[in-house]
């Protein structure tokens, strides 16, 4: 396997981690798996899943976290969406919003394609590119009790964007899907802000 | 001319052949935009100048097009309008991340300056500019265009309450005829 990911932890439990100490932030979540594994944590309104438009999580994070900067916004999606976004790093770090937090789940493939090797199991860092558009704070874990530090870490208060990688396993678990309705999800997530629908 | 050079001058009664983007402004501002996302072009400078002088107004400078789609997207889930400016080059960048408020039904506002139609030198501009309303048509955006600043100011204004009151997903193209009134 290229990168060497036998020490990789268990996507599902990593995001549990995350989410079960998530008190009241919002959560937007990259297209497949990640989308998977955030609804199989528990479907609740103030998650907002993508079903497509591969490249837009961290920027639907961006806009959100601009219109509720009292409110901590988490992007979860995967290395290869992230990957789309290259260039939302430039703008996310230059937006400089204290209450975006983003974790791609880096499996190193694109999974829900056939498990090509992406950019990613070839040598690129992500937490590195957004260390040097100069993201506040960033990281990588590799275990599940490193994902425990970083639940305590994402509970403090930042002073810019943050960026982790959570290295792992390259495998494809069973579906949880997400309501593919978009409009019901929209709806639904605005209602929980107290905030209107057409 | 600076912001306070430019706002002061809307002491004198407006000529929107020259002063739309003023007017624009102000439309937008009524619409209640808060956020405003770009990639520059020279016939949106004043406008970029305006909002990014305005403390109310979040902007964001983009390093592609589509960026401003996701961030209007998530704005509007946050409960603020969003504006988007570009070039009609940049709409070829954004036709997939379009899929986004279409399929979610949520309200967006471009504004685009159109290349490729009008007294246009440079050859590489005219594909995209051609394909401009077709492809946002396709995709599925609702598109009007303007060709007077007269009617820009009025378009935007009507097209601020089908996207904001009504969840629709409109550009407004601007043409470069109008543009070409302007001295780059």
């Amino acid at each position: 396997m290229v990168g060497g990911m036998d020490t990789a932890m268990d996507r599902r439990a990593a995001v549990v981690k995350l989410l079960a100490a998530r008190d009241g932030v919002l959560v937007v979540t990259g297209l497949g798996s990640p989308s998977y594994d955030v609804h199989a944590a528990g479907d609740t309104a103030d998650n907002y899943y993508l079903w497509g438009a591969m490249g837009g999580a961290a920027l639907t994070g961006l806009g959100l976290a601009q219109a509720q900067p009292d409110k901590r916004v988490m992007v979860i999606t995967g290395d290869g969406e992230m990957l789309m976004a290259f260039g939302s790093m430039a703008t996310i770090a230059v937006a400089a919003p204290r209450n975006l937090d983003i974790i791609v789940l880096d499996n190193q493939h694109f999974g829900e394609t056939g498990m090509q090797t992406s950019h990613t199991g070839r040598g690129i860092a992500l937490h590195k590119i957004a260390e040097a558009a100069g993201f506040a704070e960033t990281g990588e874990c590799r275990t599940l009790a490193e994902v425990d530090d970083l639940v305590k870490r994402l509970g403090e208060s930042a002073t810019g964007p943050r960026l982790f990688v959570l290295k792992i396993k390259a495998e494809n678990l069973p579906r949880s899907l997400p309501p593919r309705d978009a409009v019901f999800i929209k709806n639904r997530f605005r209602a929980h802000l107290g905030l209107g629908t057409c | 001319m600076t912001v306070a050079e430019t706002i002061s001058s809307g002491d004198k009664p407006r000529d929107l052949a020259q002063d739309w983007p003023l007017e624009l402004f102000d439309v937008l501002k009524a619409a209640g935009i808060h956020q405003m996302s770009y990639v520059p072009d020279a016939g949106h400078s004043t406008l970029i100048r305006l909002f990014n002088a305005d403390p109310e107004i979040k902007t964001n400078v983009l390093t592609t097009e589509e960026e401003g789609i996701a961030i209007a997207t998530g704005a509007w889930l946050g409960g603020q309008r969003s504006v988007v400016l570009m070039q009609s080059s940049g709409v070829g960048n954004c036709i997939n991340m379009l899929s986004l408020p279409v399929q979610t039904r949520t309200p967006l506002l471009m504004l685009v300056t159109m290349r490729g139609e009008w007294a246009e030198f440079n050859p590489w501009q005219v594909p995209i500019g051609q394909a401009t309303e077709a492809s946002l048509k396709a995709i599925g955006v609702t598109v009007m265009r303007a060709e007077t600043g007269e009617d820009l100011v009025e378009i935007v204004s009507q097209a601020a309450v089908m996207a904001f009151d009504a969840d629709q997903q409109i550009a407004v193209l601007i043409g470069q005829r109008l543009l070409d009134k302007k001295k780059w």
